[in-house]
C-alpha cells in the first residue's frame, strides 16, 4: 500500500520534471550573454571561436540541442561543465553529500532548539522563562540566515577563533573515507576524530541555516502547546499528580505536533534554498557554491543540472513530507 | 494607549520610535552623504591600505580602518546606503503594488480570477527564494535593475496572500452591502471603500518587504551579481570584507552592523506599525 502510493507520486512527478528542463532549458539559451566568452583566450580567430561552438553544440537549433541533451539525460550524462570541463553528473554526484549533510545537520540543530524552546517557553509559560523564548525568537526570527553566518565568522572565527570559517575538513588531512558522506561515514566507522573537525567546519554555517528555522518551530510549537494545555485531558493529568513538564513532553507534544511538522516540512525546502549562499559564505563545497559558481561563468550544462538536481531534491521533501503527514494523522492514514 | 491621536500613539511605541529612529538616521546618511562622508568612497589611498579603525579626530584618521585598496570603509558604509536604501524603497513599492492589486482582484472578484491567482501564489512561493532570485539574476544579466525585478517577481506573493484574505473578510462587512444597497458599482466599492482599509495592513507589510529587499541587494552584490564591484554597495564590501577578514575585519564587521541595523530597523517598525495600527483595522 505504502509502496504503492510512493511509487504513484514519484511517477506523477515525471511531468514535473520534465516541465522545470524544458522550461530551464529554453529560458538559458534565449537570454543574451554567450557561455563560451568565457573560455575564449585573448587573440582567438573568429575561426576558433564558431569551433568552440560547435565542440559543445551551440551552433544549432535550440530544439536539436534540447533532443541531444535529453538523450545524453536518458543515459544518465548530464554533458560536460564548459567552465570546470568535467562530467556534470560526476561534478554534482560528489558535491551533493555535503549539501545533504549541512542540510540534515541545520534541521536537525533547528528541530531540536525549536522544540526546546517552545517546551520551555510553555513550562514557564506567563512568567519571565516565556517572555525571554519569545524575545529570543524574535530576534532569531528577524535577522536573516546571512546576517547570522557573517555574525558567526566575525566573532568565532576571529574575536575569538575558536572554528574553522571555510571547507569542510583541514585540506592538508588526508581522510581516507569511502563515501562524499563525511560527516555520517565518519559517525558510523566510530572515527570520532575526523567527525570532530567535520563538525567543526559545518558548525557555523549549520547552525546559521538553522536559527530563523529554530524560531519559526518555536513560535508555531509553543502556540499549539497553549492550544493544548487548555484542553480536558492535559488537566486531568495535572489532577492526577503529573507534573506541568511531564504532560507538555508526554502528553500535549504529540497532540501538537503537526502543524509543526507541516511547517518545517515547507522550510526545509527553504532550507535546501538557503544552503546555495550559506555555502558560499563560508567557502563549503557543496552544489550551492557550485551553483553560483555556474550562473556566474554561465556554465549552461551545469545550471541545467544544477536545477534539475534542487528540483528532484524539492519533490522528494515533499514526499517525504506527506508521509509523515500519514503517520502523525491516522485521519490522513486512510484518506 | 495613553494618546487617541495616531502619530502621537505611534511615536509612544518604542518599536516604531527605535526602529524609526535607526531608519531615519540611515535615510540622512543616504541624502547628505557627500556632506557626511569624510572621503570618496572611490579614494584609495595606497599608502594607508588595510588601516585599523582610527578614532583619534585627526585630519586624515579613518575611523573605521581602510580597505585592501586603502579606501575608506565610513565612507563606503554611508554611500553604499544609497544603494541599499534606493533597492528598499523602488522594490518595496513596486513589490507592493504588484501584489496589492493581484490580491484585490482575487479577493474582490473570487471565482476564477481567485482561483487562477492563488494557484499561482502557491506554485511561485513554494520555491526558495535565494535560489530563485540567484537564477534570475543569472537570466536577466547582471545589475541594479535586475535586482530590483527579481525581488518583485519573487516577492509580490507576501503581499498578495494576506491582502487577498483581508479582502475577502472587507467585502463580507455591513459597509459594502451598504454601498451596494446605496448604488455604488463594485469598482468605486473597491477603490474608495476597500482599498482605504487595507492601506495599514499594506503599509506594514511594505515596511517588512523593505528590509528584506536590503538583504537581498546586499545578498545579490555579496554574490557578485548585482552592481559593480567598485561601486560602494554594503553587499561588496561584506564578499571583499570575507576575503580578508583575517587581516582587515573592520570591513566585513562595518558593513555587517549596519546591514543589521537597518534590518532591525525595518523590522521593528513594522511590527511596531502592526501592534498599533491593528484597533484602526477594527
Amino acid at each position: 500500500m505504502l509502496a504503492r502510493r510512493i511509487l504513484l507520486r514519484l511517477l506523477q512527478a515525471v511531468p514535473t520534471l520534465i516541465g522545470v528542463a524544458v522550461l530551464v532549458f529554453v529560458l538559458l539559451r534565449v537570454v543574451p550573454g554567450d557561455p563560451v566568452a568565457m573560455m575564449i583566450p585573448p587573440g582567438a580567430s573568429a575561426d576558433d571561436v564558431v569551433r568552440l561552438h560547435a565542440l559543445y553544440g551551440l551552433d544549432r537549433p535550440i530544439f536539436w540541442q534540447f533532443l541531444v541533451w535529453a538523450g545524453q539525460a536518458a543515459r544518465g550524462s548530464f554533458g560536460i561543465s564548459i567552465s570546470l570541463h568535467q562530467g556534470v553528473a560526476g561534478l554534482i554526484a560528489s558535491r551533493l553529500p555535503a549539501t545533504l549533510e549541512l542540510v540534515l545537520l541545520a534541521a536537525t540543530i533547528a528541530i531540536v532548539l525549536g522544540v526546546a524552546l517552545a517546551v520551555i517557553g510553555t513550562r514557564f509559560a506567563g512568567g519571565g522563562g516565556e517572555a525571554a523564548v519569545d524575545a529570543a525568537s524574535g530576534f532569531a526570527l528577524a535577522v536573516p540566515d546571512f546576517v547570522w553566518g557573517l555574525g558567526f565568522i566575525l566573532i568565532f572565527g576571529v574575536l575569538w577563533p575558536v572554528l574553522p570559517i571555510s571547507g569542510r575538513a583541514d585540506p592538508m588531512h588526508a581522510l581516507d573515507l569511502a563515501t562524499g558522506f563525511t560527516l555520517i561515514e565518519s559517525l558510523l566507522r566510530l572515527r570520532l576524530v575526523v567527525a570532530g573537525e567535520v563538525l567543526a567546519h559545518m558548525a557555523m554555517p549549520a547552525t546559521a541555516l538553522a536559527l530563523p528555522l529554530a524560531a519559526m518551530i518555536a513560535r508555531v510549537l509553543k502556540s499549539s502547546l497553549a492550544e493544548q494545555m487548555g484542553q480536558d485531558y492535559v488537566l486531568i493529568a495535572r489532577v492526577k499528580g503529573f507534573s506541568r513538564a511531564r504532560v507538555i513532553l508526554v502528553e500535549a507534544l504529540r497532540n501538537a505536533a503537526l502543524p509543526t511538522v507541516s511547517l518545517t516540512g515547507v522550510q526545509v525546502t527553504f532550507l535546501v534554498g538557503g544552503t546555495v549562499l550559506i555555502e558560499r559564505l563560508f567557502s563549503y563545497p557543496g552544489i550551492g557554491n557550485l551553483a553560483i559558481d555556474a550562473v556566474i561563468n554561465r556554465d549552461l550544462p551545469l545550471i541545467q543540472g544544477l536545477i534539475l538536481t534542487f528540483a528532484v531534491l524539492f519533490i522528494l521533501i515533499n514526499l517525504a513530507l506527506d508521509l509523515s503527514y500519514a503517520a502523525l494523522d491516522p485521519r490522513l492514514r486512510h484518506g | 494607549m495613553a494618546s487617541s491621536v495616531l502619530p502621537a500613539r505611534l511615536l509612544g511605541n518604542w518599536r516604531v520610535a527605535l526602529g524609526g529612529g535607526l531608519l531615519l538616521l540611515l535615510l540622512l546618511a543616504a541624502v547628505f552623504a557627500p556632506a557626511v562622508a569624510p572621503y570618496d568612497p572611490l579614494d584609495q589611498d595606497l599608502a594607508a591600505q588595510l588601516a585599523p579603525p582610527d578614532w583619534r579626530f585627526g585630519a586624515d584618521a579613518h575611523a573605521l580602518g581602510t580597505d585592501s585598496l586603502g579606501r575608506d570603509v565610513l565612507s563606503r558604509l554611508i554611500w553604499g546606503s544609497r544603494v541599499a536604501l534606493t533597492v528598499a524603497v523602488v522594490a518595496g513599492v513596486l513589490t507592493a503594488l504588484l501584489g496589492t492589486a493581484l490580491g484585490l482582484a482575487a479577493g474582490f472578484f473570487g471565482g476564477v480570477v481567485d482561483a487562477a491567482i492563488s494557484r499561482l501564489v502557491d506554485v511561485w512561493s513554494s520555491f526558495p527564494p535565494v535560489l530563485l532570485s540567484i537564477i534570475l539574476v543569472a537570466l536577466l544579466g547582471t545589475g541594479l535593475w535586475s535586482v530590483v525585478i527579481a525581488i518583485v517577481v519573487i516577492d509580490w506573493t507576501r503581499f498578495c496572500r494576506v491582502v487577498r484574505a483581508e479582502t475577502l473578510k472587507q467585502r463580507r462587512m455591513d459597509y459594502v452591502t451598504a454601498a451596494t444597497v446605496a448604488g455604488l458599482t463594485p469598482r468605486a466599492i473597491l477603490w474608495r471603500e476597500v482599498l482605504p482599509n487595507l492601506l495599514p495592513l499594506t503599509l506594514v507589510l511594505l515596511t517588512l518587504e523593505m528590509g528584506i529587499a536590503v538583504v537581498v541587494e546586499a545578498i545579490l552584490s555579496f554574490v557578485g551579481l548585482s552592481i559593480s564591484s567598485d561601486a560602494p554597495s554594503w553587499g561588496g564590501m561584506i564578499a571583499e570584507g570575507r576575503s580578508i577578514v583575517h587581516e582587515a575585519p573592520w570591513v566585513l564587521a562595518g558593513a555587517m552592523l549596519v546591514l543589521l541595523a537597518t534590518v532591525l530597523g525595518f523590522n521593528l517598525l513594522g511590527d511596531g506599525l502592526k501592534a498599533e495600527l491593528d484597533p484602526v483595522l477594527r
